[in-house]
């Protein structure tokens, strides 16, 4: 036996110090790749940026339709100078935060139960099905009737909008689940509450992240269209103001902050992901 | 642990896989359900596990009759079902209940007989088809089941590492003496492996014939006496003969 285990193991056990210096090679590797990505992704809309603003500086561009990038950066920074750009940047974000959380929890609640009773599944989802196929900024108007133009409306359309992907996305990662998974469970004696927590819920984890992230995005997009409808505080009002005091640059400074705080928390949520789904057997570039 | 299949058969949508079935098995005797496909073998299997209820018949193991999952049994299956999101440790550790560091020795002491020692931070995409079927044997082997039943355990594996690891099973046997009940439609398998082969034939599956295999172990796996039976086995399962 112990002559057979050797002639077992001798192929490959023992962590050999080469695999250690594999590992920090590949962490150096990592540290390079990164750089290289950061690089190669700026090139173009770096490029972009300089010709905008030669084109603005040789006048080819009217400045009061399309301001430079230097006047927008100037822009933001005595926004941020004189206080006013943290709390618009603020208040959005919280919209957005409350909103993201509001209408995850509900899809969570409402797709594992469709997710895990065929009943449920009857019940509920031709009606989700149905109410999923309005375009949720119909709501608005309702929504405002109801609720009026304040926190509210905003957040409860925000919730609106992250529900649908999340939820979608749930139920299909709960109805996705490998049966063959759930045999192993239920041969070792797993009741029905322990199957989902140890085996249903970490197998649908990789579609739940795909929902949160959809629902994020469509999170931000709701945000501008609640704070567009009336709003006195926020960047989507920033737009409004911008336009209304026929600013070109803090139109285009509310955009640019869009796209960074929505970069950011996107960013955060795939770290998330790259971090509770480091298991999965994916393709590499 | 005893074993008993009395009339057992199974039927899908009208269409019977497999028919009565009768069986007695005694502790510790290594079983080999031995058969072409589509006889239904792995039906029975999973029938005896109680993953599949739906049978008719009863089966009692060690004295009850139930179609529950008894936590005595063990299943390897064909694949190595490993959970994806699980280093090789905890996937070892998944049925066992009790404090960590008690699993944890537990576990590490079967990872070191299936030769995997070392490999237990690994995560199953890192592992090859060989080293994951050894962690899904240590899976089912660390809960020290009475009743182990497998389904085609090594059908996947190269010819090397199927000789080892139908050697590993016979020591770990050896060690905890469990029943084993081995569906496999490798006829040196079972003639290597099994105290008596239990032949199904047709459609549905009906016992064709027993054979009993009393030859001392370790065996040889070119002697004269496996040839022997083998080809007894073989025509037996002839599949012109009606």
């Amino acid at each position: 036996m112990a002559e057979q285990q050797n002639n077992v193991t001798a192929g490959y056990v023992k962590p050999a110090p080469s695999e250690v210096r594999g590992k920090k090679a590949s962490i150096k590797k990592k540290k390079d790749s990164l750089v290289k990505t950061v690089f190669m992704g700026s090139i173009i809309p770096v490029l972009l940026i300089i010709i905008w603003e030669i084109l603005c500086r040789a006048g080819v561009v009217p400045s009061n339709q399309l301001p430079a990038p230097s006047t927008i950066v100037e822009k933001i920074i005595s926004m941020a100078q004189d206080g006013s750009l943290w709390g618009h940047v603020w208040i959005t974000t919280y919209r957005v935060l409350v909103g993201f959380v509001i209408g995850t929890v509900a899809a969570i609640v409402l797709g594992s139960f469709v997710g895990f009773y065929k009943k449920a599944e009857q019940l509920f989802d031709p009606m989700i099905q149905a109410f999923r196929s309005i375009p949720s900024l119909a709501w608005v108007p309702l929504f405002i009737l109801w609720l009026g133009i304040g926190e509210t409306s905003k957040v409860t359309m925000i919730a609106v909008g992250v529900f649908f992907p999340v939820y979608l996305n749930i139920v299909s990662g709960i109805l996705g689940v490998d049966r063959k998974l759930i045999e192993v469970g239920k041969m070792y004696g797993l009741n029905t509450l322990q199957l989902v927590k140890r085996i249903i819920l970490p197998a649908s984890l990789p579609s739940f992240l795909v929902g949160m992230r959809s629902g994020l995005g469509l999170g931000w997009m709701f945000v501008v269209a609640a704070e567009l409808m009336g709003a006195s505080q926020g960047l989507g009002f920033l737009l409004v103001f911008g336009q209304n005091m026929s600013s070109p640059e803090t139109i285009l400074a509310s955009i640019i902050l869009f796209a960074i705080i929505g970069k950011i928390t996107d960013w955060i949520l795939k770290l998330v992901e790259d971090r509770s789904l480091h298991w999965q057997d994916r393709l590499e570039k | 642990m005893s074993l008993a299949l009395r009339d057992v058969s199974r039927t899908f949508n009208g269409t019977t896989a497999v028919q009565n079935v009768n069986l007695e098995v005694q502790p510790g005797e290594i079983i080999g359900l031995l058969g072409t496909s589509g006889c239904g073998k792995s039906t029975l299997l999973r029938a005896i596990s109680g993953l599949d209820p739906e049978y008719d018949g009863e089966i009692e193991i060690n004295g009850t009759v139930s179609k529950e999952i008894h936590d005595t049994t063990g299943f390897i299956f064909q694949e190595p079902r490993l959970l994806p999101w699980l280093n090789v440790l905890d996937n070892v550790t998944f049925g066992l209940t009790g404090s960590r560091k008690d699993k944890e020795n537990r576990a590490i002491d079967y990872l070191e007989s299936v030769g995997l020692r070392g490999k237990e931070k690994l995560y199953p995409r890192e592992l090859s088809g060989g080293m994951a079927q050894r962690v899904a044997i240590a899976r089912a082997l660390v809960t020290s089941p009475e009743i182990l039943l497998l389904d085609e355990p090594f059908s996947a594996l190269d010819a090397f590492t199927k000789m080892q690891l139908q050697d590993l099973l016979l020591d770990v046997w050896k060690k905890y003496q469990s029943t084993i009940v081995l569906v496999t439609h490798d006829i040196d398998e079972a003639t290597y492996l099994c105290d008596r082969v239990v032949i199904l034939r047709g459609q549905p599956g009906e016992v064709e014939k027993e054979v009993t295999i009393e030859q001392e172990r370790p065996r040889d796996r070119g002697s004269e006496e496996l040839a022997h039976l083998k080809s007894e086995i073989l025509e037996s399962l002839d599949l012109s003969k009606q």
